[in-house]
C-alpha cells in the first residue's frame, strides 16, 4: 500500500472540494440560463421518481410498523400506549420519513448516476458530448438535480404517509388499539414546524444525492473497474452527507421553531 | 448550422488568408510526465494535415488540445482566429459546434440509435424533424450505411462505428474536422473505405482537416488520391501526382520532427525520419 504526505492529502481534498463546489455551482446556475434540457429533465423524474416509488412505499410502510412495535412496548410501561400514533407520526414526519426516504433513493440513484456517468466518460462518450457542442453539466448534470430535488419532495411524502399507515395497522391489529384514536393523536401532535422541517430536508437530500452521484460520475477515471470505484464513492459520500446535513437542518430548525 | 459569431469570424478568416488552426509553443504533461514540448504549426484552410508519429507521442492529446477538451500547461492555441484561452465555456461550446470531431474509439452514445446519434448536433441546434431525417439519410449516404439507421451502436462493427461517427462529425458541415485515427485497428478493406471517406470529404466538401493515422501506407494513399466525382470513387491521382492540400506533421516524443509536404517528407534527409518513413 502506497502512503501519501498529509500535504499532498490535504491538497486533493481541498480540490476535490473546489471542484465539487464548481460543478454544484454551475449545475445550479444553469437552470436559469437557456438552452433548459427539459425533456431530459421529465424523464429523469419519471427515472428517479416513479422508479424509487416501490422501495420508498416498502420501506416507509416497515417502518412505520416497526415504529409503532417498538414504541408501544416503551409506552407501554408508562401505560401510555395510546400516544403510540403520536409518537409514529412525529418520528416519521421530522426524521424518519426524509432520512429513510434520502438513503433509499441514494443507494438507488446517486449509484445510477455515478454508474451511468462514469460509463459515458470512460468510453470517451462525454468528452464527444462536449466536442458536438453540448455543455454536459448543462444538458446531464442539471435535469438529475432538478429532478432528484423535485420527486424526492413528494417521495419523503409518500414515505411519511405510508409510514403512519403502517403504524396504524400494526396498532389496530396487533395492539388492539383505536385506529382513529391512532391518527387524531397523531394530528395534533404536529406542529406547523414539525411539517417545515420534514419537508425542508429532502431538498437538501435531493441536492446531494444529485450532486454527488454526477460529481463521482463524471470524474470516473480507470475503466470499468473505476466505475465499480466511482459507484461505491458515490453511494457512501452521499449517505454520510444525508445524515450529517440532516443534524445540521435539525439543529437549524429546533433554533427557528424550538423543538 | 445556424449563423453565429463564429461563422463570421470563419468566413473573415478565409478572405483574409489567415490560418483556421494555430498552435504556437503548446506544452502540456501529465503526472510530471511532458507530453507535449513546444508543439508549433498551423493548418491552412483547406488544408488536409496528417498527423503521424510512433503510439504515445501525443497525437491524441493535440487533438483534444484542437478542439479545447483540454488546456495546455503553457503556449496558445487559436482556432479560427481566436485564442481558446480568452473563449469561456459558453463561447467554447458555440466554437466546438464548428467543428466535427471522429474518435478513436468512435465515442458513440450507446443509449441513442444510429439516427439520434448522427442527428444529434441538429436535435440541439433544433432543427425541423422532417429536415433532420433527410440530412441523417444523406450523410448515412454518404458514409453507406442507409440500412443501418436504426440499429444500436452495439449491434454495429468496428468499421461500421467509425462511419457513424464519420457521420455525426459532418452532419453539421463543420468548417474543421479531427479525424483520431480513424483507421485504427480496422482491417484493410475497412481501412480503405474509411480513406475513401477522407478524401470524399476533402475533395468534395473541401473542409479543413486534421487526421491522425499510424499507418504510412494510409498517409499515403491519402497524399496520392482523389475523388472522382463521375465515377464515385477513390482514383490514384494520374502520372504519380500528389493532393497538394495535403500536409504532413511528424511527432516523436511529444516535439514536432517534422513539418512540410508529402514530397519534403519522402525526400527527408533527417535519420530518423528516414528510419521511421521505410
Amino acid at each position: 500500500m502506497r502512503f501519501i504526505s498529509p500535504e499532498a492529502y490535504a491538497k486533493t481534498l481541498v480540490a476535490v472540494v473546489q471542484d465539487y463546489s464548481l460543478l454544484c455551482g454551475r449545475a445550479v446556475a444553469n437552470i436559469f440560463s437557456h438552452p433548459r434540457y427539459i425533456a431530459d429533465t421529465f424523464t429523469q423524474m419519471d427515472s428517479i421518481g416513479v422508479g424509487s416509488l416501490p422501495i420508498v412505499v416498502l420501506t416507509g410502510f416497515f417502518t412505520g410498523c416497526v415504529l409503532a412495535l417498538q414504541a408501544a412496548v416503551s409506552l407501554k410501561t408508562f401505560g401510555a400506549v395510546n400516544m403510540t400514533g403520536e409518537l409514529v407520526t412525529l418520528s416519521m414526519v421530522k426524521e424518519l420519513g426524509p432520512v429513510l426516504t434520502g438513503l433509499m433513493v441514494s443507494g438507488r440513484n446517486a449509484s445510477g448516476m455515478a454508474s451511468e456517468l462514469g460509463s459515458m466518460k470512460v468510453t470517451e462518450q462525454i468528452d464527444a458530448m462536449r466536442a458536438l457542442g453540448t455543455d454536459p453539466i448543462r444538458k446531464l448534470v442539471t435535469p438529475r438535480l432538478v429532478a432528484t430535488v423535485f420527486m424526492l419532495f413528494f417521495l419523503t411524502i409518500i414515505s411519511d404517509a405510508c409510514g403512519i399507515a403502517g403504524g396504524a395497522f400494526v396498532s389496530v391489529t396487533m395492539l388492539k388499539l383505536n385506529g382513529g384514536n391512532f391518527f387524531h393523536t397523531g394530528y395534533l401532535s404536529l406542529v406547523h414546524g414539525d411539517i417545515v422541517e420534514g419537508l425542508v430536508k429532502p431538498l437538501f437530500s435531493g441536492f446531494i444525492i444529485a450532486t454527488i452521484g454526477c460529481y463521482y460520475g463524471l470524474k470516473t477515471t480507470g475503466g470499468t473497474r473505476g466505475v465499480g470505484r466511482s459507484t461505491t464513492q458515490a453511494v457512501v459520500a452521499s449517505s454520510v452527507l444525508i445524515i450529517l446535513v440532516d443534524f445540521l437542518v435539525t439543529q437549524l430548525m429546533i433554533g427557528i421553531f424550538g423543538r | 448550422m445556424a449563423d453565429t459569431l463564429v461563422s463570421s469570424q470563419i468566413s473573415e478568416l478565409i478572405a483574409a488568408g489567415k490560418p483556421m488552426l494555430e498552435f504556437d509553443n503548446v506544452s502540456i504533461g501529465f503526472e510530471g510526465n511532458q507530453v507535449l514540448v513546444g508543439v508549433t504549426f498551423s493548418v491552412a484552410h483547406g488544408e488536409t494535415r496528417i498527423l503521424l508519429g510512433p503510439a504515445g507521442g501525443g497525437k491524441s492529446v493535440l487533438m483534444k488540445l484542437a478542439n479545447g477538451l483540454i488546456e495546455p500547461d503553457t503556449g496558445e492555441i487559436r482556432v479560427f482566429g481566436r485564442s481558446l484561452k480568452e473563449m469561456t465555456q459558453r463561447e467554447l461550446f458555440e466554437m466546438r459546434a464548428h467543428i466535427g470531431m471522429v474518435f478513436q474509439e468512435s465515442a458513440l452514445f450507446d443509449s441513442l440509435n444510429v439516427e439520434d446519434n448522427v442527428a444529434y448536433r441538429l436535435h440541439e441546434e433544433h432543427v425541423d424533424p422532417v429536415e433532420v431525417h433527410e440530412r441523417v439519410v444523406e450523410v448515412l449516404q454518404f458514409v453507406e450505411l442507409e440500412k443501418a439507421i436504426d440499429k444500436f451502436p452495439a449491434e454495429l462493427s468496428g468499421g461500421m462505428r467509425r462511419r457513424v461517427s464519420i457521420a455525426r462529425a459532418i452532419i453539421s458541415r463543420p468548417d474543421l474536422i479531427l479525424y483520431d485515427s480513424p483507421m485504427g485497428g480496422l482491417d484493410p478493406i475497412t481501412s480503405n473505405t474509411i480513406i475513401e471517406l477522407v478524401v470524399k470529404q476533402r475533395d468534395v466538401s473541401h473542409t479543413t482537416c486534421l487526421l491522425i493515422t499510424h499507418r504510412l501506407q494510409d498517409a499515403f494513399t491519402l497524399a496520392t488520391h482523389r475523388y472522382n466525382l463521375q465515377k464515385l470513387c477513390m482514383e490514384s491521382i494520374p502520372d504519380g501526382g500528389i493532393a497538394t492540400e495535403t500536409r504532413f506533421l511528424v511527432l516523436n516524443e511529444g516535439k514536432v520532427v517534422f513539418d512540410g509536404t508529402t514530397l519534403e517528407l519522402t525526400h527527408t534527409e533527417d535519420p530518423w525520419l528516414r528510419r521511421y518513413i521505410e
